[in-house]
């Protein structure tokens, strides 16, 4: 019975996290899967929406900043808010140029995020990172409170789905794969490229900083190798590019899938003797790369392709002007 | 003042040039095969891997094996690009960028995997600096990185504005469908860009791990300088790219110098921020680089 109890809570925590990278994984879908743009730095979005929440919420503390305690609310909003404005400053920098600089420039800001936690030891207790964080519902008995925040997780991506289907099948959506599949006639036929670009950008990196709120809530903890860019950032590409990119559903799906076998393939992994189970890590690194490589070259449109909105039909002046 | 030179200036030199070595790489695979290559800081990693088992097992000294190790980077990295690059040639480039964003850490983890996590030495011992003039210490690790250095960057010179294929490699930088059209063999020329850059890759990290140690974060820890570098320099401007790598690498050491008073100007523990500051400078300023290279 114990072990069934055990095995309903690690499902519990494997379909958290998922739905935690399933958040990731939407954000980068309107970066790239809408819009073309390449993010190498998911961890450094992710990290500073998890920082900025937790500091926000956690009671005084003599190694870090905090005494706020404000609402789970207000400092997930904040968390989007900074990582909004970060995002839009990258973005004035690099959106003008080809993808290649915008890939560089954000792989170079998570590597500064990483040294501001690790060296502002004032506010974020350095590398030994920020602990005690309050979890939504925590006070609730055992597993109603796993639950109710895997809950809140899934009731996130429910409302983060709707909203981007919505914006997909939208004028707006569609002036964003315009741009993506053929940036000159869309620059002909009078969009602002850039400013389309630049929403996307800081939609998806608003998105991310949401995933790192709720990832420090969930495990009451932070360090900055959180921004460490293999787990995040990496993982996050797999999801996406296997589950379908420019698929809402399909980054979902991808999101739950390669957590799933990443997390279980740890299980396995662990129970090697000593020095064999650190190697077998990096294989599973290196394996979970070729993956991303054969979709990339095979199946590059991924378990769900990408699905065209119907542009809306009005029946009523299609009717007339076939008339006349 | 010769405080400055000793602990400040020369190791800046040393960091600059091991930086340029590993930008002409970036700066000639962005020019020619039109993409950036997030794998390039882990061909550096793995050349010095492979360099350091064979000074194992001969127990030469690095510079002696460094050739050796060189070709059996570069078949790898060639071998690498057959099966994970070669495939995306006529696809938006972009494709190519994921390609080696996830190459990256598919060689970094077989690295880890293979020979272990732990922190290793290229050269046993450590060595006393000569002094000159009483006053300017140069270590001899450090002549001899600068040595080398200077030795290949100058054979690149002469590769690329004396040889057939360095002309090609020109052209095809200028223009890709405009070489092609001349008949000129492009995918030789994308093989000796792999050739060129995959040896001076394993050529800086050898002499990073000459002059430090080695640690499977290297490649990645240089990446982001050797980018800014290249984008310092102009895109596709190899000779930009050595001067790009020497005002970063001497830009990073000054940061840290006390200017102002007693303290460091910078924390040195933002030193790895200079490059990526010196880089966004340059996007927004002039994103053609110092001498005018290409902006895509």
């Amino acid at each position: 019975m114990d072990q069934l109890y055990g095995l309903f809570l690690y499902g519990i925590s494997l379909l958290t996290m998922g739905g935690i990278y399933a958040i990731l994984s939407l954000g980068l879908n309107i970066q790239w899967g809408f819009t073309g743009l390449f993010n190498a730095g998911i961890a450094g979005f992710f990290a500073i929406g998890a920082y900025v929440s937790a500091l926000l919420t956690t009671a005084p503390s003599l190694r870090h900043l905090g005494g706020f305690e404000l609402p789970y609310v207000v400092s997930f909003a904040a968390a989007m808010v900074v990582s909004g404005i970060i995002a839009w400053s990258i973005g004035k920098v690099c959106l003008k140029l080809r993808s290649d600089y915008l890939a560089i420039a954000t792989i170079g800001i998570a590597e500064i995020f990483r040294l501001i936690f690790k060296n502002e030891t004032w506010a974020t207790n350095g590398p030994r990172g920020v602990s005690m964080i309050p979890k939504p519902f925590e006070s609730l008995p055992e597993p109603w409170n796993h639950l109710a925040f895997l809950g809140l997780v899934l009731a996130a991506i429910l409302v983060i789905y709707l909203l981007l289907e919505t914006a997909r099948s939208s004028p707006w959506g569609r002036v964003m794969t315009a741009i993506r599949e053929n940036e000159k006639s869309a620059m002909a036929a009078g969009k602002n490229i850039e400013k389309f670009r630049m929403e996307g950008f800081v939609v998806g990196c608003m998105l991310m900083a949401l995933a790192g709120a709720f990832v420090a809530h969930y495990l009451k903890f932070i360090d900055p190798n959180a921004t460490d860019p293999m787990t995040a950032t990496f993982l996050v590409w797999v999801m996406l590019i296997v589950g379908g990119s420019a698929n809402n559903r399909g980054a979902i799906l991808g999101a739950f899938l390669v957590w799933t076998i990443w997390s279980a393939s740890e299980i396995l992994t662990s129970h090697l003797p000593g020095d064999l189970a650190i190697r077998t890590a990096y294989l599973r690194i290196f394996l979970i790369g070729l993956a991303l490589q054969i979709f990339l070259q095979k199946f590059p449109k991924g378990i769900f392709p990408e699905v065209r909105p119907k542009p809306e039909r009005r029946r009523d002046s299609l009717g007339e002007s076939s008339v006349r | 003042m010769m405080e400055f030179i000793n602990f400040y200036l020369i190791p800046g030199l040393v960091l600059g040039s091991i930086y340029a070595l590993g930008a002409i790489g970036i700066t000639l695979t962005f020019s020619i095969l039109r993409f950036a290559n997030f794998a390039h800081g882990e061909t550096m990693l793995l050349g010095v891997y492979i360099t350091y088992s064979l000074v194992q097992v001969s127990g030469l000294h690095p510079l002696l094996v460094l050739p050796f190790a060189a070709i059996l980077t570069v078949i790898v990295v060639l071998g690498i690009d057959r099966a994970f690059y070669k495939p995306f040639r006529s696809s938006p480039t972009i494709m190519v960028v994921i390609a080696s964003f996830g190459m990256m850490l598919m060689v970094r983890s077989m690295v880890q995997f293979i020979w272990g996590v732990q922190l290793k030495g290229m050269m046993p011992g450590i060595q006393r600096p000569m002094v000159f003039f009483d006053s300017l210490r140069l270590s001899p690790k450090h002549m001899l990185i600068m040595a080398a250095a200077i030795v290949l960057m100058l054979a690149v010179h002469y590769l690329l504005s004396r040889t057939k294929i360095g002309k090609a490699m020109r052209a095809m930088s200028d223009s890709p469908e405009l070489a092609r059209l001349t008949g000129i063999d492009t995918e030789r020329v994308i093989r000796m860009t792999w050739i060129v850059g995959g040896a001076l890759a394993t050529a800086a990290g050898v002499f990073l791990a000459i002059d430090t140690h080695i640690d499977t974060n290297m490649g990645f820890k240089m990446l982001l300088p050797m980018f800014a570098a290249a984008i310092l320099g102009g895109i596709g401007r190899p000779f930009g790219a050595v001067a790009g790598g020497l005002i970063i690498g001497i830009a990073e050491e000054l940061s840290s110098y006390p200017w102002i008073g007693m303290e460091p100007l910078l924390n040195p523990g933002y030193k790895a921020g200079v490059a990526f500051a010196i880089m966004i400078g340059m996007l927004l300023w002039r994103p053609s680089g110092l001498f005018k290279g290409k902006v895509f």
